[in-house]
């Protein structure tokens, strides 16, 4: 993944020629690329938006109304470590609430939000799955589970003193 | 491409080379090392685990050993687990170093590892899965294939007669019969609301036009459930053959499979499942020579729960937003473009194969009277034994919480189960004994849902988990409707209002009225169903509200605002196992001391809670 603030355009237009030959140009798959999009760069970049618009021929309004509607992307870059906590019911029932009101409080952002220094995003997601070793969070996808506040605090520790 | 013989071949020679996987009793001098490979395992190192064991086995040089991976063997609280057949080991907790260990000590000196053996809960040692008493009320049909074979190998769910009800479809039946068949099983659909399956079959096959679709509903978004992801995981072959079956019986020869894309693994092992059946001829034109051609793709869906809701998925397929459309037209006569579509889940599919090999009256006499089969649950919460488990329709609570599950941790009490995710309701302490089907959990005020259920102990407050559940349906709501819009948002600030201390009685009546109208107003599935934990917990548990609003106390100390953390100097033992543990060093004194908690530093987590040994801290 791509962790610059934003990327070149260059890249990304190079990015979204390869794409483009893997679809064809029809309106059904539009979230397809999209997902590509935010796979490679870590967000949708509206350079990106543009040649989709182009070349599915659809108005930028409704790629934004598509990319607004689904979790899953999002319109800005993320940190270069991303601190996902899991919400879904097995990890709640065993307290992660607390351990993301914890890291909020820590790095004084809420969830969602990017720390001013590029380096670290809160994010919260709906079960990864992993309820067998709730509560989970996962630092740029790698998995902590059985997690208690405490753990976190290492973790955290550790990640601001390789900053 | 293979003919029907090369295939016949191939499942006949596999077969006996997989004899091993199932019959304990084989006398062989080969081993198969079977390393789980669902999520739960793979996130706790399983990946490093099997590529240790072939590592290994290549430099001592062993032969007559295989290192297989496996869907998950349902048991995710042992994980990652390490099964050894033919003799049918059960190793838990493994860690990549244990590898060497278990090659020295059982491959090279037929003994096994006492240590890595699976404890049950009264602290046995067990030797082989069935003797664990997790295993011994479950029957597995739809999830027959996990944990047995390597779902990236078609040859070996061939060998396990995979694609033989599709040959039987093919060979002897027409639609009719297919559909008659499903409908006499009286399988239901495995998503939620439980429609008949071959009624919907036999809908969308009566409509005449010249296009038709197949829709697999992989779009397990209810946090907290995970059987739909275990069994395209464990055994992608069994959803795809199914799909063929349907889309023969229906006149489709197109079907699309939306996956969530937080599902990664699963969605590549559904792709190499795709990629060989082309490779077979088994999906494509003119499919095992018979005049029948199908095609599977794959869609990804990109995290929104309302596209589960069957018309917001064709919407989200279609690559829109996901509002639901409104009902009728029902998606058998218009879905995808317009055309008719057949809509079922990963769960249900995974029982048509099942069926049609071993017919009818077989399924029938498994479960309730109008529930049939069985249903698999991700259990989940404070039980001991996590994990996945396939029961008959029909089985209680109480035997699922306490035989299978092992009961609760911490020797806690259970307060409530919670069924049906964001859409179901709560199962209090007095239900436990209420038989698992459609009916009866509705008329409980909870619903069966995808098959989600979460165990809650003494210590959760269960105004603040209506306001949990109402935070998803808040977030998760798609806007087109206004009461589900507004009407989830008021009755989530309600319940903020109750938990931080500042509800009255009248808020009470207010968010109970603003349910019912939320139910029964809303367009679609997640509108109608948002309202349910709140009624459930206004049902069942209506005293704790009274309690946060007249005597501003939460009695499980969830809600922050109205809890104060302390010891009791009567029963502190001084152990400081608290103190170890506080994560912001707010509790004081020092030796064998009584604890005092600084309650300016307290921020509430509730770590010393559970860490007490002596029950001191409330």
């Amino acid at each position: 993944m791509d962790t610059k603030k934003t990327c070149n355009i260059e890249k990304i237009n190079q990015f979204m020629e390869k794409i483009f030959q893997e679809y064809l140009p029809v309106k059904d798959n539009l979230i397809q690329i999209l997902n590509e999009v935010q796979e490679q760069f870590g967000y949708i970049p509206k350079e990106s938006q543009i040649k989709i618009s182009e070349f599915l021929k659809i108005p930028m309004a409704e790629i934004y109304g598509v990319i607004t509607f689904y979790s899953r992307f999002t319109l800005e870059p993320k940190g270069k470590y991303t601190i996902s906590i899991c919400l879904g019911t097995a990890c709640y029932v065993k307290g992660s609430q607390k351990i993301l009101d914890r890291l909020e409080e820590r790095l004084k952002i809420t969830s969602g939000q990017t720390t001013q220094d590029g380096m670290f995003s809160i994010d919260t997601t709906r079960c990864v799955g992993a309820c067998g070793l709730a509560p989970v969070f996962t630092v740029n996808g790698e998995v902590y589970g059985k997690a208690t506040v405490k753990k976190l605090d290492e973790v955290l520790d550790k990640l601001l003193e390789n900053k | 491409m293979k003919n029907l013989q090369e295939i016949h071949k191939i499942r006949e020679e596999k077969r006996k080379e997989l004899d091993i996987r199932v019959n304990t009793d084989l006398k062989t001098r080969e081993k198969h090392i079977l390393v789980c490979h669902g999520t739960g395992c793979t996130s706790s190192k399983s990946i490093e685990i099997l590529e240790n064991f072939k590592k290994i086995i290549k430099e001592k040089q062993i032969e007559n050993v295989r290192v297989i991976k496996t869907g998950c063997f349902g048991l995710c609280a042992k994980g990652p687990i390490v099964i050894v057949r033919p003799e049918d080991t059960f190793y838990a907790n493994c860690t990549p170093e244990d590898c060497e260990e278990i090659i020295q000590t059982h491959i090279i000196e037929g003994k096994e590892v006492q240590r890595l053996l699976c404890k049950d809960i009264d602290g046995t040692k067990v030797k082989s899965l069935d003797e664990l008493n997790f295993y011994k009320k479950q029957e597995r049909i739809a999830l027959k294939n996990c944990g047995v074979i390597n779902p990236e190998d078609i040859d070996e769910y061939i060998a396990f007669d995979g694609y033989l009800a599709l040959e039987k479809v093919l060979k002897e039946m027409n639609q009719e019969q297919v559909i008659e068949t499903i409908k006499k099983s009286g399988l239901r659909g495995r998503g939620g609301a439980g429609f008949l399956t071959g009624l919907k079959w036999e809908l969308t096959k009566n409509v005449e036009v010249d296009q038709k679709y197949v829709v697999c509903n992989a779009d397990e978004g209810d946090p907290g459930a995970f059987m739909d992801r275990s069994i395209l995981e464990g055994d992608p072959h069994c959803v795809i053959e199914a799909m063929m079956i349907a889309g023969y019986s229906i006149g489709a020869n197109k079907g699309y499979i939306y996956v969530r894309a937080e599902y990664p693994i699963a969605v590549k092992r559904f792709q190499i499942a795709i990629n060989q059946a082309k490779e077979y001829g088994l999906l494509g034109k003119n499919i095992l020579g018979f005049d029948f051609d199908f095609d599977i793709e794959i869609r990804l869906g990109a995290g929104a729960f309302v596209c589960g809701e069957e018309t917001a998925l064709l919407e989200s397929i279609e690559g829109r937003r996901g509002h639901p459309r409104v009902k009728p037209p029902f998606p058998a006569q218009s879905g995808l473009w317009g055309k008719p579509t057949l809509i079922n889940n990963v769960e249900t599919y995974a029982n048509i194969t099942k069926i049609i090999l071993n017919g009818a009256e077989w399924f029938n006499q498994i479960g309730t009277e109008k529930s049939k089969g069985t249903k698999v649950f991700a259990l989940g919460g404070n039980v001991n034994n996590t994990g996945l488990v396939e029961v008959p329709m029909g089985t209680t609570l109480r035997e699922i919480v306490y035989d299978i599950g092992g009961g609760i941790p911490n020797n806690r009490e259970f307060k409530a189960a919670q069924t049906g995710g964001p859409s179901g309701g709560c199962i209090p302490k007095e239900h436990l004994d209420t038989p698992i089907d459609y009916e009866s959990l509705k008329e409980i005020g909870s619903m069966m849902g995808s098959g989600g259920l979460i165990v809650m102990d003494d210590t959760k407050c269960m105004v603040s988990l209506a306001k949990f559940y109402l935070d998803f349906t808040v977030s998760e709501s798609c806007g087109k409707c206004t009461p589900c819009r507004i009407g989830t948002k008021r009755m989530h600030e309600i319940l903020t209002k109750i938990c931080e201390g500042n509800g009255t009685d009248k808020d009470i009546n207010l968010l109970e009225k603003l349910a019912l109208n939320v139910q029964k107003s809303s367009v679609c599935g997640l509108g109608q169903s948002a309202p349910n934990p709140v009624l459930s917990t206004l049902k069942y548990f209506k005293d704790e509200y009274k309690e946060h609003v007249s005597y501003k106390k939460c009695r499980a100390k969830e809600c922050k605002d109205l809890t104060q953390i302390e010891i009791d100097v009567n029963l502190c033992k001084g152990c400081s196992l608290c103190q170890k543990n506080c994560p912001v060093n707010a509790i004081e004194g020092e030796g064998r001391d009584v604890r005092v908690i600084n309650q300016e530093k307290c921020i509430k987590c509730g770590t010393c809670l559970t860490k007490c040994p002596f029950k001191a801290i409330k």
